[in-house]
């Protein structure tokens, strides 16, 4: 199922969501083999950190929560893997972070000479006090990091994913429109929430607190891309417990171009990608329609 | 289903030796040999743990006291409460009436022990250690055919298990060895068996988050130790490009496996 988007052909509009395997060459690759469109490496930072102790994710049965707590090498430590990259013959997208703009500059003006397909702003991890989602709940910084990242990466299509936790996603993706983002992806994970040991008497995550991904959070998801699509005319990488190819119809007639999928490797495996793929091909030709013809389809 | 940790008391600890001590639980798990757990200590961390004493009713983990984590392990009480998840991975397989042969070093016997208990009929086993302080389990497989060897010599044959490996294939036609242990040891098992045309299966050990396959922490070339193994097959093995070379950092970083397992230890 060939797909364009932003000039790129893709085998499938599937999307590895940021964070999900995603850390070595080896991995993104036998994604990519597994049907997947695009496969996006796990958010590189400023400078090297481990990330919080575990337990870090814990399944819920219906979705997981996670505190990984943006683990990287840093960008200026992965020599061997920037090599391997460079040779790939897949899409690729490089999720980044900052702990400030000059930081994300400094991030992306490094990874963009490294040539990934897309730049992917993580302006929406719940798991770092000091990262992340502390960009993308407030429309002026979302701003910021995308006008001035967007400086200093060349042609390279720049993505920033977005959080539910926004007070309105929609005038995040707008400040994100404005500042010359090429596409949006949303949500990353939802909450944060928490689960306590009652035996214990303590909070199970590390970290105490963390966000929540897969089928139970599919409704916020579809209502941010749907706010999304309302506000501006990027497209958008629509994830947020896509798990079936039904899922991805309803993500895409909110609007979404592509659907990332993350939390559904756990309950459908690694294959997921080409299972979706063939599912949505399915019910596009039992319904005698076509992906362009679905997407939106629920704004009337 | 929702599979947070399950708050465990222990029933039992026992201390080997100064190294090493089994935490017993009275718990029935569906086990597979060669399958880990995820033990947690509430405020201090969650690590993996190969499950090395199994029946119907009960469970054992072999900890051997290193870290932050572990001598904290190694210190707990009959009482004392442990979050357990799991079991993960794939386990170990078996053909029925196969002539196996099993090759440990250090607590690589841990995840082999189980598998050891369930092979029927017999079976050859050799188990090595830098010292005889180190030796674990000794006694538990009477019966079979054992040989024991220590780097200094203190028990058994002095020597590698590699070595005692070499003279066992030379008198027998096996048809799989099991292997855990150090990876420079496994990877000259699987050389040897390799030569030989013999099968082969590894457990390797890598830093683990999830458990279940999706945070990446575990990868090793292609595949994720937490689910796609932590045993693999010789027509695995032969494409691992990272087995013996390879592994990742908490931070995600790639280093020498030298690297690795100092951090490991700190």
């Amino acid at each position: 199922m060939n797909v364009n988007f932003l000039g790129k052909q893709l085998k499938s509009p599937t999307v590895l969501a940021s964070g999900i395997l995603g850390n070595s060459f080896d991995i993104l690759e036998r994604v990519h083999g597994a049907g997947c469109g695009i496969v996006t490496m796990k958010s590189i930072g400023p400078a090297p950190r481990d990330g919080h102790n575990n337990p870090t994710v814990i399944d819920l049965g219906h979705g997981l929560i996670n505190a990984v707590g943006l683990p990287t090498p840093g960008f200026r430590h992965m020599d061997e893997e920037w090599e391997d990259l460079e040779k790939r013959d897949f899409p690729l997208s490089a999720s980044i972070y900052g702990g400030s703009v000059s930081e994300f500059v400094e991030v992306a003006k490094f990874v963009a000479e490294k040539g990934p397909d897309f730049i992917e702003l993580n302006i929406s991890c719940p798991n770092s006090a000091k990262h992340g989602m502390l960009f993308g709940t407030n429309p002026e910084s979302s701003f910021d990091v995308v006008s001035a990242v967007k400086r200093v990466t060349g042609q390279i299509p720049v993505i920033p994913k977005l959080t539910p936790q926004a007070l309105s996603i929609g005038e995040i993706a707008k400040a994100c429109e404005e500042a010359g983002a090429d596409a949006l992806c949303a949500i990353n994970t939802a909450g944060p929430g928490m689960l306590i040991d009652i035996e214990s008497r303590k909070p199970i995550l590390a970290y105490k607190k963390g966000g929540l991904s897969g089928q139970m959070i599919r409704p916020i998801a579809v209502r941010c891309v749907y706010e999304i699509c309302q506000q501006t005319t990027l497209p958008v990488i629509g994830l947020g417990g896509v798990t079936t190819g039904r899922d991805a119809v309803e993500m895409i007639m909110a609007g979404a171009t592509l659907v990332g999928v993350g939390s559904a490797v756990k309950s459908r495996g690694i294959d997921v990608f080409s299972t979706i793929t063939r599912e949505l091909a399915q019910w596009l030709e039992d319904h005698g329609t076509t992906l362009e013809e679905i997407r939106g389809a629920a704004h009337g | 289903m929702e599979k947070k940790p399950v708050m465990l008391k222990i029933d039992q600890v026992q201390c080997h030796n100064e190294n090493y001590a089994t935490l017993f639980f009275n718990h029935g798990i569906e086990f597979i040999p060669g399958q880990f757990v995820m033990l947690w200590l509430p405020e201090i961390d969650e690590k993996p743990y190969t499950v090395s004493f199994h029946s119907k009713e009960r469970f054992g983990v072999t900890v051997e006291a290193k870290g932050r984590f572990s001598q904290r392990a190694v210190a707990l009480k009959p009482g004392d409460l442990v979050g357990v998840r799991g079991p993960f991975g794939n386990g170990f397989s078996f053909d029925a009436h196969a002539n196996v042969c099993f090759v440990a070093g250090g607590c690589g016997i841990a995840p082999l022990a189980p598998m050891i208990e369930s092979v029927p009929g017999s079976k050859t086993i050799i188990q090595g250690a830098r010292s005889d302080d180190y030796l674990l389990f000794k006694d538990r497989f009477s019966g079979s055919d054992v040989h024991y060897c220590t780097d200094d010599g203190s028990f058994g044959q002095k020597g590698f298990v590699t070595d005692a490996l070499a003279d066992a294939m030379a008198n027998n036609m096996f048809d799989m060895v099991y292997t855990c242990g150090p990876e420079v040891m496994m990877k000259k098992v699987f050389d040897l068996c390799e030569a030989n045309s013999v099968r082969c299966q590894i457990s390797l050990e890598r830093y683990m988050r999830c458990g279940f396959g999706v945070c990446g922490a575990c990868v090793c070339g292609k595949e994720r130790v937490c689910v796609d193994g932590p045993v693999f097959e010789s027509q695995q093995i032969r494409t691992l490009d990272d087995f013996n070379k390879k592994a990742l950092l908490k931070s995600g970083k790639a280093v020498t496996l030298n690297d690795y397992f100092s951090w490991r230890s700190a």
